[in-house]
């Protein structure tokens, strides 16, 4: 490497390092983001020349097609209920186990595997079993007295399992809250018990208000993974999401469209759709974050 | 004191209370492992995950059943895959990572920005084109679509996860390098790749358990059975042998967790920093 010995310009060196990543980023992703953008006028099946159609795939989806605002429903479902309740366990369990408890390491490891899991096709089929008709669920409901039926194949429960999937999963956040609570100064405890605050008050005054920027983060990072869930809503629906699209995610109809009935330009319309809403939703929380999240070292 | 704060009932109401949230979380795994080794009858009525025996007749009948081809050359085609995508991660992200983190080029706050916005772009945005080029190029139906990316540094949480590690390292090192005449490669290759072994670690885990557990893109690259991933050939239970297969279908799906499960205990402190740093979902 005789060309490196003596030391090179900085912009050169900078510039030869970043060129796997600069390619990647123009061939992989700008590119294709900005070619999605072209596609999403035109009407393409991967083998006969892009038709240019203007806003008519835009005009259908917004108007006309009843599955597409069925999925986003069905998505925005989804990320309402699975992300907040997912967050809501994370902090619980993170609290329970950062009150110097014996055994942390044991019960970290056990929480956190279905995070390690839970994206597997493996699991989505497990789930399929468990909340399917004779499934642990229905058992389990039967012992009690109730009708054991299958939630997988009811309209207005499959969803309800997917939930449940993701929620299920809350061991990453959960040691994420952990690494937080670590950073809390004990002097704030000591104070406020010296001050006469209870548990309740302790976690309503100290804890959350330290914890906002480690929440908001994991609430940024929730709502952006579960607007791009798929395997789950795939396997457990058998790749149609029904039964009568009830699980019929955002990315489930896109792919349908674009691969199963090689729309690429609908699907392509679709895809930049996501984005600004993801952009948006995302946006909305870095803004309302300005009114809730507390930086203690903002002027460090 | 390990008992922490707590008077003696309420530590143990906690750890009760955390004992049977625990198990909770595992039972479903428990009673897919349990049902691996269940003849069919008993699956669906027994709720005891405990199996009678340890019968590994599911394990055979699964290996082989209903798809014509052995789950081998689905864990080999899933290995390769892991492979490719480590080798192409730790590769390409050292590299982007080290520039971000120490060279002052012009326009790497601008980049740096760009790379982090890259953090969020939805992958589906993206894949009608990208399928495009694979296409063109006849790329599907190999693994190529699933490597050669990785290769050019697409995945920017390891990035940051690298330029994190950088910048905890004193500028010092690097100083006395140049003293000595090393250029920025060299300071690369000798200082900088061996200091951050912790973080070539953890996005080497991280790797190979979001590889193992893709299904998107491996569904969408890749069509024929020989080149089925671990992913595609446990989906084609649902697809072929249908109702009368559980217990092989247990089998399988417990077999394919088991890779992830030893990565796991093996890297368990690196996977719990990496997370905890950065915030990389599970």
């Amino acid at each position: 490497m005789a060309r490196f010995r003596r030391p090179l310009g900085e912009n050169t060196a900078g510039y030869l390092f970043l060129l796997p990543w600069f390619i990647g980023l123009t061939v992989f992703l700008a590119g294709p983001t900005l070619v999605s953008l072209g596609l999403s006028f035109t009407d393409y099946n991967l083998l006969d020349v892009p038709n240019w159609v203007g806003v008519r795939n835009y005009e259908r989806l917004f108007t006309q097609d009843r599955r597409y605002h069925n999925a986003l429903m069905v998505t925005l479902t989804y990320v309402m209920f699975a992300a907040p309740l997912n967050l809501a366990f994370a902090l619980a369990l993170a609290m329970a186990l950062n009150a110097r408890i014996k055994g942390l390491g044991a019960y970290r490891a056990v929480y956190y595997i279905p995070s390690l899991l839970g994206g597997s096709v493996a699991v989505s089929i497990l789930w399929r079993q468990i909340f399917g008709l004779g499934g642990i669920v229905s058992q389990i409901l039967g012992f009690f007295g109730f009708e054991g039926s299958s939630w997988v194949s009811s309209p207005s429960q499959a969803l309800w399992t997917l939930i449940i999937l993701h929620v299920w999963q809350f061991g990453s956040p959960m040691v994420i809250f952990l690494a937080g609570l670590k950073q809390v100064p004990a002097e704030l405890y000591e104070a406020a018990s010296i001050d006469g605050a209870g548990p309740w008050r302790q976690f309503r005054v100290i804890t959350v208000p330290m914890l906002t920027p480690v929440i908001f983060f994991n609430l940024v990072l929730q709502i952006i993974n579960s607007f791009q869930a798929f395997t789950p809503a795939f396997i457990v629906s058998g790749g149609t999401g029904g039964p009568l699209d009830s699980t019929l995610f955002y990315t489930l109809y896109l792919y349908l469209q674009g691969f199963g009935n090689f729309r690429m330009g609908y699907a392509a319309a679709m895809g930049w759709i996501l984005l600004v809403i993801i952009g948006a939703v995302t946006a909305l929380a870095f803004f309302s974050s300005r009114y809730w999240v507390h930086y203690e070292d903002a002027g460090r | 004191m390990v008992w922490g704060r707590r008077s003696g009932w309420r530590s143990w109401l906690l750890h009760g209370g955390l004992i049977a949230g625990a198990f909770a979380m595992i039972y479903p795994l428990l009673w897919m492992v349990g049902s691996s080794f269940k003849p069919d009858s008993q699956i669906f009525t027994e709720l005891s995950p405990l199996p009678r025996g340890l019968d590994f007749a599911n394990y055979a009948r699964g290996w082989t059943l209903g798809t014509g081809m052995r789950f081998s050359v689905f864990y080999v085609n899933s290995f390769i895959v892991c492979a490719g995508a480590i080798a192409g991660n730790l590769f390409s992200c050292s590299l982007a990572a080290y520039a971000f983190a120490r060279i002052r080029f012009r326009g790497r706050r601008v980049l740096f920005a760009v790379m982090l916005g890259t953090l969020m772009l939805p992958f589906h945005v993206t894949i009608v084109p990208q399928y495009i080029i694979f296409h063109t190029l006849e790329w599907t139906n190999t693994f190529l679509p699933l490597i050669v990316p990785k290769f050019f540094a697409v995945d920017a949480f390891f990035i940051f996860l690298m330029v994190q590690f950088i910048r905890s390292i004193p500028l010092e090192l690097e100083e006395a390098a140049m003293i000595d005449g090393c250029g920025r490669f060299g300071m690369f290759i000798r200082i900088i790749l061996p200091l951050i072994k912790p973080a070539l670690v953890t996005t080497t885990i991280f790797t190979f358990i979001w590889t193992w557990n893709d299904f998107f893109s491996q569904l969408l690259y890749l069509n024929t059975q020989d080149n089925y991933t671990i992913s595609l050939g446990l989906r084609q239970f649902l697809d072929s042998s249908g109702a009368s297969a559980w217990g092989p279908m247990f089998a399988m799906t417990s077999l394919s967790l088991l890779p992830v499960i030893l990565v796991f205990l093996f890297f368990q402190k690196r996977l719990v920093e990496g997370i905890a740093t950065t915030g990389l979902k599970g």
